[in-house]
């Protein structure tokens, strides 16, 4: 898709953050999506396409009052809203349909009419993985690290270092869950989840949403806020069964997913402003900044120990204090772009000053899909 | 045995004979004949080509610990063994395949990533053995 043709024209979430007894999944996804229409000045109706995942786009768009002529239920986890931007991008810039609305809620802690998809025992995963008694996200997507550690002899404190950084993001973020700073003492000393991780280095489960509006950039200009134009895409999977990724220091989805979206926006890794990656654990940025290219193999916990990605370091990451310290509903890849929007506004209450360039790079899974997104607010 | 209570797989048509070897104390792999190269999970062709040319052999049941994690909030049927490792281990033919790690103490000192490992069976129940491994003694 050619750069600077789309533009995200509205962006919220959810009223509430963490813990939303008082509405259900569905509830939400709505609850967000009439926010980002506020936010864009649009009323259902001047909506003709839909993208979401987990609830079907068919109920969004029923529930929401929305007649769509383009629909995109695309659900490979976390990352899949980075991936409706991609397609709702392409779609708009091929004339499918004009203005889209992404969104996402999750009744992650409060489990109100949540749809929990079972594994089944004839699955690949049923068959070879789960036998072994693994537990969720927490027992399959940290299994790589201990390979990375000694591959590159990294030692547990620096990894540790990702949450204490991300923790100084989140003290500026008055919604985020976790504000109170932490030390690598704190994290090293804190329950043990499964070792080599603790609970602080895996993120927060919570409830809440988030919603997008995209329309094409020759129209992005009659809307109440800046637009965030799209300069550049990507996107990849590689397999559902981390005992079957092809490395356990890199994950190839990511590389190839970031490598479409930089080739497709003409940006070089040195003018980006604000960078996202999705945190679900501690060592995600770790191999976001190393596949993405802002750091040589092996070096980035080095390079966020050395506080380049802190408050005041020359690549701000995950300023809204990630899903370690922000929120994480489940499918945190919402949030992530989220803040993008905001950096890219300049709306964003840890601002990155002058941001005009964003990368915001997705996880879907444990490894298991990517999506890349490459934001500017300058006009073409 | 009939009171296992930890998730059993279900064999389907294209990994039925990989449970039948399990049950016999085999570990079968599929190699592609165009390659050369050993690959799992099963299935009825090549992941390196799509050609359906492909056979069945029995690998040496020789390992290395690959990563793991040491789990300390258990899965259902895992309440008394927890915490558990739950491993990825790599076979001597190139492929890798999750696993737990049985006769060896639970620890990361007692577990140290490349020890050589061999494979044993579980028999969980009358049709499924499940592969494990422990340290090697030969």
């Amino acid at each position: 898709m050619k750069p600077h043709s789309v533009a995200i024209v509205g962006a919220a979430e959810t009223t509430e953050l963490g813990k939303i007894p008082n509405m259900s999944n569905l509830q939400l996804h709505a609850d967000a999506a009439l926010n980002a229409l506020a936010d864009a000045g649009l009323k259902p109706s001047d909506i003709d396409g839909v993208a979401c995942c987990r609830e079907e786009p068919t109920e969004i768009a029923y529930y929401l009052g929305i007649t769509p002529k383009w629909v995109d239920g695309t659900a490979v986890g976390g990352t899949s809203f980075l991936i409706h931007v991609r397609h709702a991008a392409a779609a708009i810039a091929s004339g499918l349909c004009s203005t889209v609305l992404i969104t996402h809620g999750e009744s992650g802690r409060s489990n109100v009419a949540k749809a929990r998809p079972p594994v089944h025992p004839g699955s690949l995963n049923g068959q070879f993985e789960m036998p072994y008694g693994v537990m969720g996200p927490p027992t399959m997507f940290t299994i790589p690290l201990l390979r990375y550690m000694k591959t590159y002899n990294v030692p547990i404190e620096k990894i540790a270092m990702v949450p204490v950084v991300q923790r100084e993001w989140a003290a500026m973020n008055p919604r985020a869950m976790f504000r109170d700073p932490i030390t690598v003492d704190d994290v090293l000393n804190s329950r043990m989840i499964a070792w080599p991780f603790r609970i602080l280095m895996c993120c927060l489960v919570t409830d809440g949403g988030g919603a997008l509006i995209l329309t094409s950039a020759d129209r992005a200009k009659d809307f109440p806020k800046k637009p965030v134009y799209i300069l550049g895409t990507g996107e990849s999977v590689e397999t559902r069964l981390i005992s079957q990724l092809e490395s356990y220091t890199s994950s190839r989805a990511f590389r190839v997913s970031s490598a479409k979206a930089f080739e497709e926006s003409g940006i070089k890794l040195s003018e980006v402003d604000h960078l996202m990656i999705y945190d679900a654990f501690a060592h995600l940025p770790i191999w976001g900044l190393e596949d993405l290219g802002f750091c040589g193999r092996g070096e980035a916990p080095d390079f966020i120990a050395e506080r380049n990605t802190a408050p005041g370091g020359k690549l701000p990451l995950n300023t809204n204090g990630g899903g370690l310290s922000y929120t994480h509903t489940g499918m945190y890849g919402m949030f992530a772009l989220q803040e993008s929007v905001r950096q890219m506004r300049g709306e964003a209450p840890a601002q990155v000053k002058d941001a005009q360039i964003g990368v915001c790079q997705g996880v879907g899974g444990m490894f298991a899909a990517a999506g890349t997104i490459v934001f500017t607010n300058q006009d073409p | 045995m009939t009171d296992y209570k930890k998730p059993l797989p279900q064999p389907t048509p294209e990994t039925q004979h990989f449970w039948d070897g399990c049950r016999e104390g085999k570990l079968l792999l599929q190699r592609c004949r165009d390659t050369g190269k050993a690959y799992f999970p099963p299935r009825p062709f090549s992941p390196f080509t799509g050609s359906r040319d492909v056979e069945v052999f029995q690998a040496s049941g020789k390992a290395k610990l690959f990563s793991y994690v040491i789990n300390h909030r258990p899965a259902r049927g895992f309440e008394d063994d927890a915490p558990y490792a739950i491993a990825v281990v790599e076979l001597d033919e190139g492929v890798r395949m999750m696993a737990n790690i049985v006769d060896c103490p639970q620890t990361p000192e007692a577990l140290q990533l490349d020890m050589p490992l061999e494979v044993v069976f579980e028999k969980v129940s009358d049709t499924i053995s499940l592969p494990k491994f422990r340290p090697a003694r030969s």
